[in-house]
């Protein structure tokens, strides 16, 4: 599609969509949001690059190809289940981190739970991708 | 297969060395074992494996099982050597050995179970790497038919066999062999008895190619010549034997198993010595007497009594031992000459005279010449067959095989190394001396043949009395394996042999021509299975052209008719109380938001524009999300309202290459789906308020919301659920994304590759 209102407003919007799905995705265990949601969210930018850009621009900008990143998700998300039966909890476990927690607060709490989650937004992501852009350029 | 010597490669690689240094290794490990199975000990391993299903990976070593891996990593050896040294320089010699390894493996894992279950998966596992083997020069159209004939017979015997051993667990309560040994007396009071032997017996004849399961294994002969001597003659095929002889203490011991595995093991065993003799291809000749032998193993299982197990397991040797060595032997001839026809080939002893001695060795065992072990087998066979119930169907079987033997024996043996010089095809290569890797496994297997007849009591102590012991239950049991037994009717019946096996072998090309003469008005059963297996494919191709017609709305019709009408007949057998239907929380929002879904479903289905009715059913799902924002749902609003966007961008992808609707559908059509979709609206509409109208049981949202941030750190129920307390589930949904979004893309590629052609 050749629109140049729609390629310049494409620019701006994709980048506030993927900074957008970052966000769902990070505060998704204490608000509406999360791997799937962000997942949705990031593929939503690439699917409006490539409607605005074309595949081609799309693919690029992507880097990988979206089928390795669903791959590569479903990898961390395996890796993050798996990680628990290596301390010796039941697999799928979520471990805990938590770096300078106090009285009042948690602190920074890293988790294999986050860790899963960012492999749902990877297979998420890369799947609908995966899907749009072959269909795209079948079509 | 012949032709690897064009490429002269060292045998000194790893594809080579490893699986003979594997083979070897477990070998010398078995041996170990001997002294306690020759006490009479029985051992057992186990670890569990699926406890929750009191499945234990068990390994019971006694003299049966025992034999047989001795049997599989001894030959295991002989053969891998050969491979080594006949498949050298092969593009995919490392490829033969991993399933050549793969193959020792699961069969000694298949002698060695003691757990049925183990059993069965191991015994699936040969056929499976069988059907590898078989299949290995893919480019042939022959090989691959074979390999797939052998493997759809084996493994479909399989799973008959895994019905009969799930009922053997349902009546004994165990699946240990170990244990089922001393529980003969309730599998055969059982009223299962019958259906258990049935589906055992369909796995072991199906695996050892009993008639009329027979004709896959003259055509896994396609294998490279290491494979047909390991696995269709010496060890897989063998299976079978060794499952009925394991399953000898639970079933045998009835008229039904006596006269059926008579029955079957007579015919094999004639009809195999009588076609053995029409084939030109020493591969095939050797081929069906391997089934001749194993109808011979199976009619001695047959028999109550000391005298028809003992006769059983000296034959196993015998014809493991005579067998694999002559498979080995055509190998190397093979290799030499570039030819397996029996009238071709002539004179060879001149230039390879080591393979004539191992041939000469092996083939008087065959023969059954004192003083080889064959001789010994033989004579028990004999005694075995007099003694046994229906001595007259088993001694004429018996009768007729030797003497078949014994000729057979000079026509792969005597004629092509001693016989007036033959018309060899031409070669850019002198015919000499097969390499000795090649020939090291058929002279130590000849040479053991003599061996064990010379010293019989080797064999008896360590081999033949343990499996009496193991099958029978008391090693006292066996007879006595001799030499020279005195004069008796056993062996005037050998002198009787030998002479009809002289004039066979003498009159062989005359008797050939009779025999290919009546085999044309005989069943063809390659023919058979080709027919069966057109007739499977266009069957399913016929249900598959009803079921899947390939048209998205046929598929909706039928999937929506068939839940309106299960639910709705449920309802209208049970009856359904759907209570008193308030609407006293109902505002004006929610009253806008449910037009707007409604008047979204109204344009979808009135429309004749695809544009028109996608925007319709996008108004219908942010209907939806607006609802589960109402009803305190944030997280499925947000994933419709993106699953919605997603819709359209697809929809106005394909929109532009689908066909404009049709101005109006058949009258008919439209008809029948406005009443499914009603009736299932209807329905599901009258389950929801049904639904809702009883108390909810809130103990699990208790529980969550309770938990969800103690234990797991997080305030998003939904989320925290997803990726902690559910996070098997997220896994198996996420893969299932992966899945369907790979299937998808290769599906549009097929397309374009297609398109493009």
């Amino acid at each position: 599609m050749n629109s140049l209102i729609l390629t310049t407003a494409t620019r701006l919007i994709v980048a506030i969509l993927l900074l957008f799905s970052v966000f769902m995705l990070l505060r998704g265990h204490n608000e509406p949001g999360g791997g799937f949601i962000g997942g949705l969210i990031g593929a939503t930018g690439f699917v409006l690059y490539a409607i605005a850009c074309g595949t081609v621009e799309a693919r690029a900008a992507l880097r990988a190809r979206p089928q390795q990143i669903a791959a590569a998700g479903l990898g961390v998300a395996a890796l993050a289940g798996l990680s628990s039966g290596l301390l010796g909890d039941p697999l799928f476990t979520g471990e805990w981190l938590t770096i300078g927690a106090s009285e009042n607060s948690k602190g920074l709490a890293l988790s294999t739970v986050l860790l899963f989650d960012i492999g749902v937004y990877l297979v998420v992501m890369g799947g609908i991708l995966t899907l749009v852009f072959a269909l795209e350029e079948e079509i | 297969m012949a032709d690897h010597s064009e490429h002269p490669a060292s045998f000194w690689t790893v594809a080579s060395l490893v699986p003979t240094l594997v083979a070897a290794v477990l070998f010398a490990l078995f041996t170990g074992f001997l002294p306690a199975i020759a006490a009479g000990e029985s051992l057992r391993y186990a670890w569990a494996w699926v406890p929750a299903l009191g499945v234990e990976l068990s390994f019971l070593i006694d003299g049966l099982s025992l034999t047989f891996a001795l049997l599989i990593s001894g030959i295991g050896v002989g053969v891998m050597l050969f491979s080594g040294s006949y498949l050298a320089g092969h593009p995919q010699h490392g490829r033969f050995s991993v399933y050549l390894v793969s193959f020792m493996l699961a069969m000694l894992g298949l002698v060695l179970s003691d757990n049925l279950l183990a059993l069965f998966v191991f015994w699936e596992l040969t056929s499976i790497t069988s059907f590898l083997l078989i299949g290995f020069s893919h480019g042939s159209a022959a090989s691959r038919r074979a390999a797939l004939q052998a493997l759809l017979v084996t493994g479909g015997g399989g799973l008959a066999m895994l019905a009969g051993f799930l009922l053997i667990g349902m009546t004994a309560g165990t699946f240990e062999l170990s244990a089922l040994r001393g529980m003969g007396d309730v599998l055969r009071d059982s009223p299962l008895y019958i259906p258990i032997l049935v589906l055992v017996l369909c796995g072991a004849f199906t695996k050892s190619a009993q008639f009329p399961f027979h004709f896959w294994l003259p055509n896994a002969m396609a294998a490279p010549t290491p494979v047909s001597a390991f696995l269709h003659s010496a060890t897989m095929v063998k299976g079978g034997v060794y499952l009925l002889a394991r399953m000898h203490p639970n079933l045998a011991g009835t008229d039904t198993w006596l006269w059926t595995l008579m029955i079957f093991g007579a015919v094999t065993t004639v009809f195999a010595s009588v076609v053995a003799l029409r084939q030109t291809d020493l591969k095939q000749t050797l081929a069906y007497t391997t089934l001749m032998a194993l109808g011979a193993l199976v009619l001695f299982l047959a028999a109550p009594g000391g005298y028809g197990i003992t006769a059983a397991a000296t034959f196993l040797v015998v014809h493991s031992l005579y067998k694999a060595a002559l498979f080995l032997m055509i190998g190397c001839v093979d290799h030499a000459t570039g030819t397996r026809d029996a009238r071709r080939l002539g004179g060879l002893v001149r230039k390879m005279p080591v393979t004539a001695l191992a041939g000469g060795l092996a083939a008087l065992s065959m023969a059954g010449v004192p003083p080889f072990l064959g001789f010994v087998g033989k004579e028990l066979l004999y005694k075995g067959g007099l003694e046994s119930p229906g001595a007259v169907i088993v001694v004429t079987a018996i009768f007729a095989a030797s003497a078949l033997m014994f000729a057979v024996a000079g026509v792969v043996a005597l004629r092509p190394f001693w016989g007036p010089d033959g018309k060899m095809p031409l070669l850019d290569r002198p015919i000499r001396e097969a390499p000795l890797p090649m020939l090291a496994g058929p002279l130590v297997l000849g040479a053991l043949g003599l061996y064990f007849g010379l010293n019989a009591h080797a064999l008896q102590v360590n081999v033949v009395d343990p499996i009496v012991g193991a099958v029978l239950g008391d090693p006292g049991l066996a007879k006595d394996l001799h030499l020279w037994a005195g004069v008796n009717a056993a062996l005037g019946l050998s002198i009787l042999t030998f002479a009809t096996g002289i004039a066979i072998y003498l009159f062989q090309d005359r008797l050939r021509d009779l025999i290919v003469a009546a085999e044309a008005r005989l069943v063809n059963f390659d023919a058979l299975w080709d027919g069966l297996l057109a007739a499977v494919a266009a069957a399913a191709r016929a249900v598959t052209d009803r079921i899947q017609p390939g048209v998205a709305s046929g598929y909706l019709m039928s999937v929506f008719t068939t839940v309106a009408l299960v639910i709705g007949a449920a309802i209208a057998i049970r009856g359904l109380d759907i209570g008193t239907v308030a609407l006293s929380g109902v505002n004006g929002v929610h009253l806008i938001v449910f037009g707007l879904t409604i008047a979204g479903t109204l344009l979808a289905v009135i429309t004749n524009s695809r544009i028109a009715a996608i925007t319709g059913l996008g108004v219908t799902g942010t209907g939806c999300a607006l609802i589960f924002i109402m009803f305190g749902a944030p997280d499925v609003a947000i994933t419709q309202i993106l699953v919605e966007m997603l819709v359209v961008v697809l929809f106005s992808v394909a929109a532009l290459r689908l066909p404009t609707l049709p101005q109006r559908l058949p009258f008919f059509h439209r008809r029948a789906h406005a009443v499914v979709s009603l009736a299932l609206g209807g329905i599901v509409a009258v389950v929801v308020v049904a639904v809702t109208s009883v108390p909810l049981d809130l103990r699990l949202t208790d529980f969550f919301a309770a938990n969800s941030y103690p234990e797991a750190h997080g305030r998003n129920i939904v989320n925290v659920i997803l990726v902690d307390f559910r996070a098997f589930d997220t896994f198996g949904e996420i893969s299932v994304v992966a899945i369907a979004a790979l299937s998808a893309y290769a599906l549009l590629r097929q397309r374009k590759t297609k398109g493009s052609s």
